[in-house]
């Protein structure tokens, strides 16, 4: 027999299947598996795969991340940055010197002259921390004290798809790899029999403010493909193609795929390609994820309360509420990257109907994740991330007669995200807005520091994950970024 | 360490890793400047030291000879600053910074001391080098392994001098599939096996290899990679993602590759096919390139924007396909390691800064558009246009038989001023109201208002034609503001009027077809009141007190001839929800002529026209006379109608023909700017269009066009398009370039390991007039292409990436070519060739999950669903998922990407488009009858080109006996099987066994030898 082939049908048979993830022979085969066309030595990564060689570079404060991205823009002044001038200027035109000689949508063109909205709903301080946070949350208020809000978030970009692009991928056009792909790509995965990253979307019924999710939001850019996010889907099969097909039972896959693995060891022997024994691990693969895809979706096991807590939809399938189920099922599971997109949230001009509906579907499942999780004990080691690729306009778009149609129109100056978990400091708020919400007054955070930050909680100096391509090395954060450290336990 | 990483001595130190340039290389050759220094100051001293000048510190540049100058002084490594720094102990003065992230190692400062001390020799980057075709090797040549052509020299030296030999040369069945695959996509067919097998001539493989090269499926196979390159797609990409109709230009490039269009010309008609003098419309059908850009139509984007966007993506498209350079990394600055500046983009953008898009809408068809009709669009449309000039022609016949008419026709008209008579009413009643008439046959309603009424009138007709009736709804100081009714604002609703022929004791219903009325108050329309809806209705409320009088004429489907006696009742309705609006006075009259209008009176140059004697009218009056005559003749209004339909017909299908975005040069020269960070919005100072400044200059007295920059990338003293083209046909062909990066040739891209093979490529591939047929015949008559994949454990601790070529390229094939296997090997192939995309098999709801419902996945059936691949639609922000590791057809790709994941393993073996290929091909082998064995055996045939050894035979039989077992068990599930695909199935094979076979072939068509290049 084939010497390399040999050594190579041994790993596939005892090692691989046989061994923890993190045994020496899956390293080597699954840098086979994952081995590009240009051949490069390039290892971990993938499905249940370790990570490249000197990672983490810190000692890692979460090992998982969920992040509720929320496409088309939460209003910040709306909902968690409370500005009581907002109340005195309510149907005034915007005081001099706020946005002069900024850049807004085309709808808006420029801020002079626009009236002042004041915000559509009352709010509270909440808990010990006493964090102002609208009546539109109830849910949100009632954990508080266990969240960061950061209010001094901004961007660059003033439309959707180049901001959110930008706050996933460092880069506003699209082709850079997205933040589940760089981490899949540097720490690898824990789960053999799930992907590493994973992406489930979500919108509003009926909405009319819905952005389409380009898949380049979970792309992997120049990154090998394999660490691009995987969608689960809500209807249908989970993930494309899983379901054997009619007429074929599990037990006859499985035998199938013995006889298939076996003809390849032939070949494996005459030809002496270990990427014969890659494309058997890749079919062994295939049929875990068969099992361990259903096992997740499988709701059958969550108590009564937990579904209650997550609230109404929690069963149904393209739901946010479901989805937040499955992400905190799919950490459990040792998922790395946990991206959940819900649209809706563009009220151009429908702040005093829509609002409410996103706030709805939204509110009560992301504070239940959090709850959970800290409840089953992984919330210090799951960061949680809650937030829109830009903010709202503190002034209308719209005529503020016309309440039923007030909106607000596309804000990158100034933003609210909040986080928990992780090795976040909890019950606090980092900078902050100016009184109108238009510009950061203090402790800005650009989206760069947030990656940066987000990544140096997974352990890795973000000046350090870097790639080449196209002859520079590149890395999420381009060639910015700050770790703010203001909001880090022990930071 | 793993298996297939390696230890080399290199420079003194062993260093981990893959095979590298100057491993292969080794330590004793003298220092080349291209391969060993140039890479390492690009790496580590452009960034502050290159060619960006704004970027520049301590004013020393080291790109560039004379520049570099001031921090070495060649042959003293002592008295070189650059040395000195790069060996400083002192972290505040050492180079490169330890804060940039970069670091020389020990082996590299040695490398560059060596380097100044030999003399510190400069060159040209590599693939700067003007191409002079070098000697070719003459290696010895070995029994297992001739010398067949050029290519086998070059290799071969390089092997020797590694130490390394070539493999024997592959069985003819492996090497039958694999240049098949290679050149056509598809898998040979058993009797092409058999026969190349069989054949005892000595250039049978060139036989093969010439059938192979005049094939039609050669055309689709090579479009496929110039598609990625292209970004291809049948929709614009962004929110909306409209579709676009760009498929003639697909089938354009499947016929150019396949009648072997010469690559310059190939390259000319695309870039600037429209600038040739007298261009043809395939030429101009070419540039469609240029414009397979993505479009936004997203709202609230600034067309200017867009328009940039648009520019740039043609310029580096351009720039990455001829120029093996990345341009993009200039928009913004100059490029830190190339010698390519800001400027040097901003010039290349200039030449595509001309065309007309303004950059606004989401239109897929923004002009400058192409009309490409397909062969039956072009025939029905001769048909549908010969119909338009047939009843043209007819009509002018009655023209002529109406002019000899015109005579009496104006005797008849003598005497009536007008085309209206009113109906002088003989009764009138209304359900609830008091109707009375008034002089001139005015009807008054009287009593209480009801809520709603319904009122009639009759009258007896004039006799001759009947072709209108008219209402006037008449004011009354009675009524409401002194309007039409005694509603709440003087306004009327007639929700239907009704018109009933009394002739005798019969009576007839009349169809009205059309109406004008003098106002329509919203959708309350005229055209409402004989809809047979009783909730609609026709009003004319103006918003504002109603001030005049109104009339409707409501126009007959079908004149009807009156006869003496004969009667007209006409019914009113007032149903509206609108309580109260019924008609307080109103008056009706009859037309004979058809074209009656509002006009009261004939108008008054018709009646001048008529009371005129004949020979004194004017020309103008005898035109007016003609068509009022003309107007009330049905053979002239039945032929008006069908020439009107015809010409209809003849838009509709012009509609409907595929518009191909195509390159247009406005008139007037856009003045270009070089953009700050790229930024529309921030424009600096002006560029004119030229060439990147470090190549070869065009001289032109007028700016640089598109065809001039067409010439220059195919002119003789172009370095780089030559060289960059046969890269990406060698990565075609064996799967990885001579130079890794197809996408880069700049100075941070990988030194080729045979530079002189690529240089020679390029040299003969230009020199034979750019003929990619002949290109291609060379590169798979070499001996390295024929020679066996069998991977040996030295071969592969040596060269794991087989870079050198001591065996053949073995690798996956590209997902969609494994579609088109599965296809072809099941029978289940359409032979069809180009037209609109079609939508083949794929999982419900992916285009509806991904678009929120806006854009439905309508799968087709029948022959469509069998379809090649490259016909399969692709719809930008989902593209289709039956394909893996595709290029985004979002912007230019040329990278060939293969990763395994078990996603992919999923969709081989559960996809319906498979497991029907698999039930197709077992009822094939089936049918043919035989043996179990004789049956696997022509399922290798057809699959893997070869028989099954032992034992593959014994494993696959047991997969046999243990399905049919299962299945004769489960009838059920043979049956569920058996129902995937659309195709129908032979109901004389028995479930049990076809399913059982269907299992076996779908494990076939699975096999690693299956999905690999072998």
């Amino acid at each position: 027999m084939h010497p390399i082939a040999e050594s190579q049908r041994q790993l596939v048979r005892r090692e691989f299947f046989g061994r923890a993830s993190t045994g020496v022979g899956v390293a080597a085969l699954a840098s086979l598996l994952g081995r590009d066309s240009a051949g490069a030595s390039e290892s971990g990564g993938g499905t249940g795969s370790p990570g490249l060689p000197g990672l983490p570079h810190l000692a890692p404060r979460a090992k998982r991340v969920i992040y509720l991205f929320q496409n088309g823009a939460p209003t910040h002044v709306d909902l968690f940055d409370w500005k009581p001038r907002l109340r005195e200027l309510h149907g005034k035109p915007l005081p001099a010197g706020y946005a002069d000689g900024k850049r807004f949508s085309t709808m808006t063109g420029q801020a002079d002259g626009k009236l002042m909205l004041a915000p559509v709903e009352p709010f509270r301080q909440r808990g010990e921390s006493g964090a102002w946070v609208s009546d539109f949350l109830p849910y949100t208020a009632g954990i508080a004290d266990r969240l960061c809000f950061v209010h001094s978030m901004h961007t660059e970009a003033v439309n959707h798809a180049p901001a959110i692009q930008f706050l996933l991928s460092g880069s506003q056009l699209p082709g850079r790899p997205t933040m589940g792909a760089w981490l899949t790509y540097g720490l690898g995965s824990e789960t053999e029999s799930l992907p590493g990253f994973v992406v489930m979307t979500s919108i509003t019924k009926n909405t009319s403010c819905g952005q389409i999710f380009y898949d380049f939001y979970w792309g992997s850019g120049f990154l090998s493909s394999r660490f691009q996010g995987v969608k689960f889907r809500a209807a249908g099969d989970p993930v494309l193609y899983l379901s054997n097909p009619p007429g074929i039972s599990r037990q006859m896959r499985r035998e199938w795929l013995d006889d298939v693995a076996a003809v390849n060891e032939l070949n494996q022997q005459q030809y002496g390609d270990p990427e014969i024994g890659a494309r058997i691990a890749q079919y062994e693969m295939a049929f875990r994820m068969q099992s361990s895809v259903p096992e997740l979706t499988d709701l059958s096991g969550e108590t009564r309360e937990t579904l209650d807590m997550y609230g109404p939809g929690v069963t149904e399938p393209g739901t946010f509420a479901h989805n937040c189920l499955l992400a905190r099922r799919l950490v459990e599971r040792g998922t790395r990257f946990v991206q959940l997109m819900h649209a809706g949230w563009d009220q151009h001009n429908s702040l005093t109907t829509e609002l409410y509906n996103q706030c709805r579907d939204t509110d009560q499942p992301s504070a239940a994740l959090v709850r959970d999780l800290e409840q089953r004990g992984l919330l210090d080691e799951t960061l949680v991330i809650w937030g829109g690729e830009f903010g709202r306009t503190p002034f209308i778009q719209g005529d503020i007669n016309n309440r039923p149609r007030w909106g607000r129109d596309h804000h990158p100056y100034a933003f609210t995200v909040w986080l928990a978990g992780g090795g976040v400091r909890e019950g606090m708020s980092w900078g902050a807005s100016d009184d109108l919400g238009i510009n950061v007054a203090e402790r800005g955070v650009h989206v760069h520091d947030l990656q940066a930050t987000i990544l140096h909680q997974l352990g890795i100096d973000h000046e350090r994950l870097t790639f080449r391509f196209q002859g520079r090395q590149f890395r999420l954060t381009d060639i910015f970024g700050e770790v703010v450290q203001g909001i880090l336990k022990n930071g | 360490m793993t298996a297939i990483a390696c230890r080399i001595r290199l420079f003194g130190i062993f260093v981990c890793g893959l095979l590298t340039v100057s491993a292969v290389t080794g330590a004793e050759d003298p220092i080349d400047f291209n391969r060993d220094i140039r890479p390492l100051l690009s790496e580590n001293c452009f960034h502050c030291h290159g060619p960006d000048a704004a970027q520049r510190q301590g004013e020393l540049a080291l790109h560039e000879h004379q520049l570099a100058l001031k921090a070495i002084q060649p042959g003293h490594r002592a008295d070189s600053s650059l040395y000195q720094r790069i060996t400083a102990a002192d972290p505040e003065i050492v180079m490169p910074p330890p804060d940039s992230g970069r670091q020389l190692t020990p082996a590299q400062r040695e490398l560059l001391g060596r380097w100044i001390d030999q003399g510190a020799k400069w060159g040209l980057h590599w693939s700067w080098e003007p191409l002079q075709r070098p000697p070719v090797p003459q290696p010895p040549a070995l029994p297992q392994a001739p010398i067949r052509n050029p290519i086998d020299a070059f290799l071969r030296q390089r092997l020797q001098a590694s130490g390394l030999s070539p493999s024997a040369e592959a069985a003819r069945e492996v090497l039958i599939r694999r240049v098949t695959l290679d050149l056509t996509g598809l898998p040979p067919a058993p009797q092409d096996v058999a026969a190349f097998v069989q054949d005892p001539a000595a250039d049978a493989w060139e036989k093969v290899v010439d059938r192979l090269l005049a094939s039609p499926a050669y055309g689709e196979r090579m479009a496929w990679d110039w598609l990625d390159a292209a970004r291809y797609a049948d929709s614009n990409g962004y929110q909306g993602d409209s579709d676009r109709t760009m498929w003639p230009w697909r089938d354009w490039v499947v016929d150019a590759f396949n009648r072997n269009l010469p690559w310059d010309q190939f390259t000319t008609w695309q870039l600037a096919g429209d600038l040739l003098p007298q261009a043809t419309d395939e030429q101009r059908l070419a540039t469609g390139f240029c414009r397979n850009h993505m479009i936004n139509g997203e709202g609230g984007r600034i067309a200017e924007e867009n328009r940039v966007d648009y520019v740039m993506d043609m310029t580096e498209t351009m720039g990455t396909l001829w120029l093996g350079l990345t341009l993009n990394c200039c928009r913004c600055h100059d490029h830190k390691f190339d010698t390519l500046t800001q400027r040097d983009y901003y010039s290349l953008f200039a030449i595509f800064n001309q065309t007309p898009v303004n950059g606004g809408g989401g239109s897929g068809q923004t002009a400058p558009v192409l009309s490409v009709p397909s062969a039956q669009q072009r025939t029905e449309l001769t048909a549908a246009e010969a119909s338009t000039a047939e009843f043209g022609r007819l009509q002018n016949e009655r023209a002529a038989e109406l002019a000899a008419l015109l005579p009496d026709w104006i005797k008849r008209q003598s005497g009536q001023g007008s085309v209206w008579r009113t109906l002088q009413p003989t009764a009138v009643r209304a359900q609830q109201q008091q109707l009375t008439v008034e002089a001139g046959g005015v009807v008054f309603a009287g009593g209480v208002n009801p809520a709603n009424d319904v009122y009639e009138v009759e009258g007896v007709l004039p006799e001759g034609p009947l072709s209108a009736v008219r209402l006037d709804a008449l004011r009354h100081a009675s009524h409401t503001q002194g309007g039409l009714a005694r509603s709440d604002s003087g306004n009327f609703v007639l929700t239907e009027i009704e018109l009933i022929l009394r002739r005798g004791d019969g009576q007839q219903m009349l169809k009205i077809s059309g109406a004008v009325a003098t106002y329509e108050q919203g959708s309350l329309k005229a055209a409402n009141a004989f809809d047979g809806d009783s909730q609609t209705g026709w009003a004319v409320y103006e918003g504002k007190p109603i001030d005049r009088d109104h009339a409707a004429v409501f126009r007959l489907a079908e004149a009807v001839q009156v006869r003496p006696g004969d009667q007209l009742l006409v019914r009113l309705r007032h149903d509206s929800p609108h309580v109260s609006h019924n008609l307080g006075r109103f008056r009706i009259s009859t037309s004979a002529v058809a074209g009656a209008g509002l006009e009261l009176q004939r108008s008054a140059e018709l009646q001048q026209a008529l009371v005129t004697a004949a020979e004194q009218r004017s020309e103008a009056q005898v035109k007016l006379l003609t068509e009022a005559q003309q107007a009330e003749d049905a053979v002239w209004k039945q032929l008006t109608q069908q020439r009107k339909a015809a010409e209809d017909r003849v838009a509709a299908i012009r509609n409907s023909v595929a518009k191909v975005m195509v390159m247009e040069d406005q008139p007037e020269r856009r003045e270009t700017f070089m953009l700050q960070r790229g930024l529309y919005t921030n424009p600096g100072a002006v560029v004119q269009a030229a060439v990147p400044a470090s190549l070869p200059q065009v001289q032109s007295q007028q700016p640089l066009n598109r065809l001039d920059l067409a010439r220059w990338l195919m002119s003789e003293q172009n370095p780089l398009t030559a060289r960059v083209t046969v890269n990406r046909f060698w990565q075609q062909v064996f799967g990885t370039g001579l130079v890794k990066t197809a996408n880069d040739f700049g100075v941070q891209a990988e030194v080729p390991l045979h530079p002189e093979l690529l240089t020679w490529l390029a040299v003969e591939f230009r020199d034979s007039g750019w003929d990619v047929k002949r290109l291609m015949r060379l590169m798979v008559t070499s001996q390295a292409y024929r020679q066996s994949s069998v991977v040996t454990p030295e071969q592969l601790e040596r060269d794991p990436e087989n870079r050198l070529l001591a065996r053949a390229p073995r690798y996956r094939l590209p997902s969609w070519m494994l579609r088109d296997q599965a296809l072809a090997v099941s029978g289940l192939l359409s032979g069809q060739r180009g037209g609109p995309a079609v939508n083949v098999y794929q999982p419900a709801g992916v285009w509806e999950e991904a678009t929120f419902g806006n854009r439905k996945y309508v799968q087709d059936h029948g022959e469509a669903l069998y379809r090649r691949s490259l016909y399969v639609f692709w719809r930008r922000i989902i593209g289709p998922t039956m394909f893996f590791d595709t290029a985004s057809r979002q912007t230019c790709t040329v990278s060939a990407v293969r990763t395994n994941t078990p996603l992919h393993a999923l969709l081989t073996s559960n996809d319906t488009a498979w497991v029907e290929a698999a039930r197709v091909l077992a009822e094939r082998v089936l049918l043919e009858g035989g043996g179990d064995a004789e049956r696997l055996e022509r399922v290798y045939q057809r699959v893997l080109c070869r028989p099954p050894v032992a034992a593959e035979r014994e494993i696959l039989l047991g997969t046999l006996q243990r399905s049919r077992s299962a299945y004769r068990q489960d009838g059920a599930a043979a049956m569920a099987l058996l129902s995937v695909g659309e195709s129908p199935r032979s109901q004389q094979l028995a479930a049990d066994e076809h399913a059982a076979w269907t299992a076996v072939c779908l494990a076939v068509l699975n096999l690693d030898e299956a999905l690999t290049k072998q």
